[in-house]
């Protein structure tokens, strides 16, 4: 008996003491802090920090200490550079961000010899999940958006013929060959694919779009990046008078980014796009963040997708963080944990998928109305509820592999 | 009007409004590059600078327009006599190297500073009503705004020539270009001359960093992210040669604009097809001297 006795008070101290131990958790943040793109990172780095912010009493009494990296331009060579750093001397156990799927895809071998898990905020080339069993994304896939477009622009926005223009990279190609895919499946025809050039600099989309509006298609689908191209894609729309002309102009999200909205002034109005966030959701997760967020950066500063998909990275880093008790050496028992992870977002109701470790989310179809304020905004038109990455479920091209 | 007709003319008024922003914008550079041989990678810079003047005079203050790239125009080219006489003249006799280095220094400094002030996220200006919408032309509309860069450009085109072929410093300037030691030997003041090239380039560089915020956008990176573009009409046109920047302008400007609307699948390839191709037959550029 007496031996058991000693047992159990070294079984209470260890359960004690292992219940005391508080572990630092290291994630590294690879986010654009400069260039161009600089914006996109700041986007979701400033819900990455607010979320740790209100949370971090969530994963007591381990805490995480972030280490923030510039992730550089749309290449992934610099990515690469900072985020094996990262990995080697920084010594981090998570690593998230990645704005650019080039980034994404350089990294994809380096994390798998490394064991560290990449949890992605918004890079959605389709088939980055597949490159390695380290990843899991809480953003979006192309097809998350373009493929449920090709439906509705068929079936509720009258579109029986589309011109389909895009930023000639990765996910430019992901998001017109998605809306395709379901476009034609719908019925719709495809008219032209024009590629616009690379994603480093804006481009004179004049000639593109005369182009496109002397073809009078129906629709125009527009991918380009989610920052400064977005503000040139809808001068260019508006000056050029496509709207009258009767080229309506559809596409995923990226079109009307919530916090350039404002600044793109009538041309916008009628624009309608699949997407799976806007600062308008009404959810109560949403009104919280929003709130917050008005707090911590200002009236005039908003939230986007890429915040709200920020803030639902790191909401499920905490909850892997908290499932594993602060033990994340082990970089697949993170990945692990994440899988069939299921939470209410910004977004709404959200999920890791166990078998793809991508999103499975709600799309909404939105269109860009005045709002009764004066300001611009954006009306849910019909909602897709648990959407997957429809690549991956129609296993096409390299998301079959 | 035959369907190809109205198409040529479409790429043509497009083309050509392009163009007038591209020499806007490079003629500056040209003109430095030719008279004093200096590398200004900081051109860009100024441009950027012009952009955000615009900006804070439309948004913040409420001044029009118009009067604001105006204003912007001669802000920056003030300004930029500081940065000639405190740090340019400096450099006149180094190596280029040491002169990218500066300049580029510059621009990234430029950068950070926009950066700091307005934030990474791009900025807009509010147009005035008739700047907005199309002008129709009976065959087809085009949108305002170009119409007012082609007439814009075509007015300074004019002021730009009579100022260099028929008044007394634009003698000065052309005789610097073509022979500086000559020049400076029967008594011009070639230093100051510089001087005042550099600041009128500069301030023809806020115009185009303006005129750029509705076509383009305007986000601090503006600063390098064209220079490739302003350097290839610089180089096509020829250093220092005022009808140089503007052919290679046209020629660049309306090719990019075809090529994209004619052959779509090739992109942005045009520009860079037609600086190799002129390059190969002329190295010095159009006007430029061998």
């Amino acid at each position: 008996m007496r031996k058991f006795g000693w047992l159990g008070i070294a079984a209470l101290a260890f359960a004690v003491g292992g219940a005391a131990q508080a572990e630092t958790v290291k994630i590294g943040v690879v986010l654009p802090f400069s260039g161009a793109n600089a914006d996109l990172g700041h986007q979701i780095d400033k819900a990455f920090d607010l979320y740790v912010k209100l949370h971090a009493k969530d994963i007591a009494p381990h805490k995480v200490e972030i280490i923030k990296r510039d992730e550089g331009p749309p290449t992934g060579a610099q990515a690469k550079t900072v985020t094996t750093e990262l990995i080697t001397n920084d010594k981090v156990q998570i690593l998230t961000g990645f704005v650019f799927s080039p980034s994404a895809i350089a990294l994809a071998p380096v994390v798998t010899q490394a064991k560290v898990p990449m949890v992605i905020a918004n890079a959605g080339t389709a088939w980055i999940t597949n490159l390695s069993p380290y990843i899991a994304r809480l953003s979006f896939s192309m097809w998350h958006h373009g493929y449920p477009m090709g439906a509705f622009a068929h079936g509720k926005v009258g579109c029986k013929t589309a011109a389909m223009a895009y930023t000639d990279f990765p996910p430019g190609k992901d998001s017109t060959e998605a809306f395709k895919t379901g476009f034609e499946k719908a019925g719709g025809k495809v008219t032209e694919a024009i590629p616009m050039g690379s994603p480093v600099q804006v481009p004179d989309f004049t000639p593109f779009f005369q182009r496109i509006k002397d073809a009078k298609p129906d629709c125009m689908y527009v991918f380009i990046p989610s920052g400064a191209h977005a503000t040139g894609v809808m001068k260019a729309y508006g000056e050029l008078g496509m709207r009258k002309a009767g080229v309506k102009l559809i596409g995923p999200m990226d079109l009307i980014p919530d916090n350039k909205l404002q600044d793109m002034g009538d041309a916008a109005i009628g624009t309608i796009v699949m997407g799976n966030y806007a600062v308008d959701l009404d959810n109560a997760e949403n009104k919280a963040m929003n709130k917050a967020w008005h707090e911590a950066y200002g009236k005039d500063s908003y939230p986007d997708f890429m915040s709200a998909a920020g803030w639902d990275t790191m909401h499920a880093i905490f909850d892997a963080i908290k499932k594993l008790n602060g033990k994340v050496t082990d970089g697949q028992q993170v990945i692990d944990a994440m899988k069939g992870w299921t939470a209410k977002g910004p977004r709404g109701p959200v999920a890791i998928d166990a078998a793809t470790r991508d999103i499975v989310q709600n799309e909404y179809a939105m269109e860009v109305v005045r709002k009764s304020d004066g300001k611009l905004g954006i009306k849910v038109l019909g909602t897709t509820n648990a959407v997957k990455d429809e690549c991956k479920v129609l296993k096409l091209g390299r998301c079959g592999s | 009007m035959p369907q190809f007709a109205i198409i040529a003319v479409s790429i043509l008024f497009d083309g050509l409004a392009y163009a007038m922003f591209l020499f806007i914008t490079s003629v500056g550079l040209s003109v430095t590059m030719g008279l004093m041989g200096f590398v200004n990678l900081a051109h860009g810079a100024f441009a950027m600078a012009g952009g955000y003047v615009v900006v804070t005079l439309t948004r913040t203050l409420g001044v029009g327009f118009v009067p604001s790239l105006v204003i912007a125009a001669v802000v920056v080219g003030a300004v930029s006599v500081v940065f000639e006489r405190g740090l340019y003249r400096r450099l006149y006799k180094s190596t280029d190297l040491e002169q990218v280095l500066l300049t580029i220094g510059l621009a990234f400094m430029a950068i950070a500073t926009a950066t700091y002030l307005y934030g990474p996220i791009p900025k807009s200006v509010p147009l005035p009503d008739w700047l907005q919408g199309d002008v129709n032309l009976g065959f087809r509309n085009f949108p305002s705004y170009r119409a007012f860069l082609i007439v814009l450009g075509v007015v300074l085109i004019a002021v730009l020539w009579y100022a260099f072929e028929r008044t007394n410093i634009g003698a000065k300037i052309r005789a610097a270009v073509d022979n500086r030691r000559m020049a400076e030997s029967v008594g011009i003041n070639v230093d100051r001359l510089f001087t005042l090239t550099f600041a009128v380039g500069s301030g023809l560089a806020a115009l185009g960093g303006g005129l750029a915020i509705q076509l383009f956008g305007l986000s601090p990176s503006f600063a390098v992210l064209y220079l490739v573009l302003f350097l290839i009409v610089v180089a096509v046109g020829g250093l220092g040669s005022l009808k140089g920047t503007l052919l290679a302008a046209l020629v660049l400007g309306v090719f990019d604009t075809g090529g994209k609307y004619l052959l779509s699948d090739a992109g942005g390839f045009f520009v860079y097809a037609v600086t190799v191709a002129v390059l190969l037959v002329k190295p010095a550029g159009f006007y430029g001297r061998e």
